[in-house]
């Protein structure tokens, strides 16, 4: 029996009030007034899928990747490089070894399911772990309506064979090249056609007959199904297919659009995490994903589900929020508007690609040094141990600093450098088994930091290099945020 | 163990520009005008120095790197010419290089210059500049008074004094800085100032405010130095000698290691203890007359009172708040307005301090001269907090 062992997700903390959004655009488009309601989760800055990949996989892992890793992908819409292997900087942002099978899937809302049945059956037919992430950051013109619909999130799932908390019983996909929007190569947004028809014309004629298809595949009916899981942005779409399909209409998942919006192809996972958060052992839940076509999977929940040790999951991430009234604000974060950063931001930001290959442990997996003479941890490794009563040289072993406590010994707020959100935060944490970094600090309510608060170290965007296009990680401390 | 520095070289003659925003002003300009003072100062021709050494920090934003800048501003005549550069701290690794070469028998008479033509970046602060392909990829995203206004929580937390104590004794030091920048005229900011417009001032990085901030500044100041011996052979009375010259430069320590609290300059302190050792100083808040800081911010000012062992530690808000360190304290710091007041053009600053000590020690300072004074101390510091060097420099009345 092979499946889902271990879920994952992440959604970012900021939430911005749809209600604020409406208000600045009504003069534009009133026709938004009936989306006022609730809030979509926007990433800070620093965030973009990459980075919320990253957090959903480490919510996933819990510290500890397994021995039998074989393969990570890495779903998304919105990768951060369109020729660099994003599963790549991903996987060395988990620290994992170079032998594991790392790939992106892209170019479709289905990205998210297709490629999860791909690692499914591939975990099936080699046997070992798997672990697949998908990651949405999608941006939207000003004023529209995916602007309140959309959201940005995040779901990793660990597949294997063993302890399975949803057995994989099978997957239906159907392909059709029905354009009900589509990004051109190049091209910063997405071009919608009319929703009716796709209403009409997509989702009642194309997910039926996907769902003909996959009941004669599995040996489970459609009154069998406990849990219907399908995003769409027209909130009673499922229901009516539901109906169609001969699945009972109370199985049919909440979209999760009062709390965040629908985050693009990570959706389906989003929600299948937030259902397997409060599933009940011996479930039949059915997935639907959508985009060009159709893929239908279908699991069921095991024993282990109860046994499975606690993961934020959505909704711990759902609950650590933040309201964000400021619609200059989510236009700024998303570079939907030019602000004046002044000459401090003209700075040159490239990057020496053959200092960031040599120092990618240092910087990407954030690991320092350890030193086998007196046992000091040290962030950065360097030649020499710091510690002032030994100074040996070369003596520093790989020592992991990502999913350490800090603590901060200092902080200042800073108005004076250039920053995307300003105050820029930063200060000196300290690690609890040694060693120190003078850490930019994110997600921060202004005027709440204080000396010996415990911090979380995080991957986020250290800098975009606008003019080449290049975008820089490194890791941040964030305040270990509680639901709110 | 080394014989020290102490009363081997005398300085000849001293020179500074007027600082500020010189915009009709190059950098060559600027070390003319200081140049030509001192040499004036000195009673020597510019043939007569055998050496020079020449401070500029960001060098990008106005000369350009090496020696030759020097060389061509002033004609000089082939002679060897070494750009240094420390951080904040480069005039006086320049003063060192000359007072080394004088010392050591290799130069009769040597110049230290040093110069920064910062006006010209079209904003206020310092220039932004790159850090090191590996330093940008992980440091933070600081500016200079973000990085030192880290030590304000630090220097709280572990005295337990209240957040508004700091501030108040910070906002005394820009006060004080200010009246006495108020009586010199080559200063970049002559204004008095009051606590409650310190205390009032926007937030430039959590708790230092703009009044907090030391002037950028156009300028320069150079050193002539000889031996003593030579010196008195010109006929030079009142000599003013070098006691001391020290430097401690981070290792990685307080970077890395956390032995380190961040509420004091680890490098300052070192510096310190071997300056007093070198200068034959054993208590010295007793035997310092006055002294100049590197007050690039007011935080600084406050631990490094402390971290040169004139105030107890987490006492220096206190001496400050009772007037110990104004102008009829017992020891006056930055009598000529300091960093604060007087400017920051960065390669000329820690010779501008060694001016203001040169001027008191003779007698010439004018307005704002002390009574007396026999021994002076500079403190020049470049860097961070977490990452730095601090020299010290004890200059004092030549008794022999």
């Amino acid at each position: 029996m092979s499946g889902i062992v271990v879920y994952g997700a992440y959604v970012p903390r900021l939430r911005l009030n749809r209600a604020a959004a409406v208000e600045a655009n009504a003069w534009f488009n009133a026709g938004l007034k009936g989306l006022a309601k609730g809030e979509r989760s926007m990433c800070n800055w620093d965030e973009d899928s990459l980075t919320m990949a990253v957090e959903a996989a480490r919510d996933c892992l819990g510290g500890t990747v397994p021995d039998d890793l074989k393969t990570l992908a890495f779903a998304s819409t919105s990768m951060p490089f369109e020729d660099r292997q994003n599963a790549g900087i991903l996987a060395t942002a988990l620290n994992l070894s170079e032998d594991v099978v790392t790939g992106d899937v892209s170019s479709t809302q289905r990205s998210g399911t297709s490629g999860l049945i791909s690692a499914l059956k591939t975990a099936s037919l080699e046997g070992g772990s798997s672990l697949f992430v998908a990651a949405d950051k999608r941006r939207t013109k000003s004023g529209s309506t995916h602007e309140l619909l959309f959201g940005d999130g995040a779901a990793a799932l660990l597949l294997g064979s063993e302890n399975v908390i949803a057995e994989f019983v099978g997957s239906h996909q159907l392909a059709v090249d029905f354009v009900d929007h589509y990004r051109g190569a190049n091209e910063e947004f997405d071009y919608n056609w009319e929703e009716r028809w796709i209403r009409d014309e997509g989702y009642f004629k194309i997910v039926p007959r996907a769902l003909e298809g996959l009941f004669k595949e599995v040996d489970v009916t459609p009154e069998q199904i406990d849990h219907f899981v399908m995003p769409s942005v027209m909130g009673p779409v499922p229901k009516r297919i539901a109906k169609m399909a001969g699945i009972k209409v109370e199985a049919v998942r909440g979209n999760l659009h009062a709390e965040m919006g629908e985050s693009g192809t990570a959706h389906a996972l989003v929600m299948l995490v937030d259902l397997l958060q409060e599933a009940k052992p011996g479930e039949t839940i059915l997935v639907v994903g959508w985009g060009q076509g159709v893929d239908a999977l279908v699991f069921r929940t095991t024993d282990a589900l109860a046994k499975l040790s606690p993961r934020e999951g959505v909704k711990g991430h759902l609950a650590r929020r933040r309201e964000e009234t400021n619609y200059n604000k989510f236009l700024a974060f998303n570079k939907l508007v030019t602000k004046e950063h002044g000459l401090r931001g003209e700075l040159d930001r490239q990057t020496a690609l053959t200092s960031l290959y040599r120092n990618k442990d240092m910087i990407t997996a954030f690991l320092g040094g350890e030193c086998s003479k007196c046992g000091t941890v040290q962030y950065p490794k360097s030649n020499v141990c710091v510690n002032p009563n030994c100074r040996e040289f070369h003596t520093q072993e790989d020592h992991p600093f990502a999913d350490t406590k800090a603590t901060i010994m200092n902080w200042t707020a800073d108005n004076l450098t250039y920053s995307m959100d300003p105050p820029s935060h930063f200060g000196i944490v300290t690690f609890a088994e040694g060693g120190r970094l003078l850490a930019d600090m994110t997600d921060v309510d202004q005027g709440t930091l204080s000396v010996g608060m415990t911090m979380r170290m995080v991957f986020r965007v250290k800098e975009h290099d606008d003019q080449r296009g290049f975008t820089k990680y490194f890791w941040k401390a964030a305040p270990e945020h509680k639901a709110a | 163990m080394a014989s020290g520095i102490k009363d081997k070289v005398a300085i000849l003659g001293m020179g500074c520009s007027k600082f500020g925003e010189r915009w009709d002003k190059n950098a060559d300009d600027l070390i003319v005008e200081g140049f030509q003072e001192a040499i004036a100062d000195a009673g020597i021709e510019r043939d007569q120095i055998d050496a020079a050494w020449f401070a500029t920090a960001i060098e990008e934003v106005h000369v350009g790197k090496s020696g030759v800048p020097l060389a061509e501003a002033l004609g000089l005549d082939y002679i060897p010419v070494t750009r240094v550069e420390n951080y904040c701290a480069s005039g006086t690794e320049a003063f060192r290089g000359a007072v080394y070469a004088v010392a050591s028998g290799a130069a009769d008479i040597a110049l230290a210059a040093g110069v920064e033509k910062l006006k010209d970046t079209g904003y206020g602060g310092l220039p932004q500049r790159g850090r090191g392909t590996l330093n940008n990829m992980f440091w933070a995203n600081s500016s200079a008074p973000g990085n030192f206004a880290l030590l304000a929580s630090a220097y709280q937390e572990k005295h337990g004094i209240r957040a508004k104590d700091v501030k108040n004794a910070m906002a005394q030091i820009s006060v004080k800085s200010h009246a006495n920048g108020a009586k010199n005229p080559k200063a970049h900011l002559q204004k008095e100032i009051n606590m409650e417009k310190v205390l009032n001032a926007p937030m430039i990085a959590d708790p230092i405010g703009l009044f907090d901030c030391c002037g950028v500044s156009d300028g320069s100041a150079c050193a002539i130095v000889t031996t003593p011996e030579i010196a008195k052979s010109m006929g030079k009375k009142d000599l003013v000698s070098v006691k001391s010259l020290q430097l401690a430069v981070s290792n990685g320590t307080e970077q890395s290691h956390n032995s380190w609290d961040g509420s004091y300059f680890m490098t300052t302190r070192k510096a310190a203890a071997r300056a007093y050792k070198e200068a034959g100083i054993d208590n010295p808040r007793d035997e310092i007359s006055m002294f100049e800081c590197h007050d690039c911010f007011s935080i600084t000012e406050l631990v490094t009172m402390e971290d040169l062992y004139l105030s107890e530690e987490g006492e220096a808000w206190k001496d400050v708040l009772d007037g110990f360190y104004n102008a009829d304290g017992q020891i006056p710091c930055q009598i000529d307005g300091g960093l604060k007041c007087f400017g920051h053009p960065i390669g000329a600053s820690g010779l501008r301090m060694l001016y203001e000590m040169y001027t008191q020690l003779q007698g010439r300072a004018d307005k704002r001269q002390l009574d007396n004074p026999r021994i002076g101390l500079t403190h020049n510091l470049g860097g961070a907090p977490h990452r730095n060097v601090a020299s010290i420099s004890i200059v004092g009345k030549y008794d022999g």
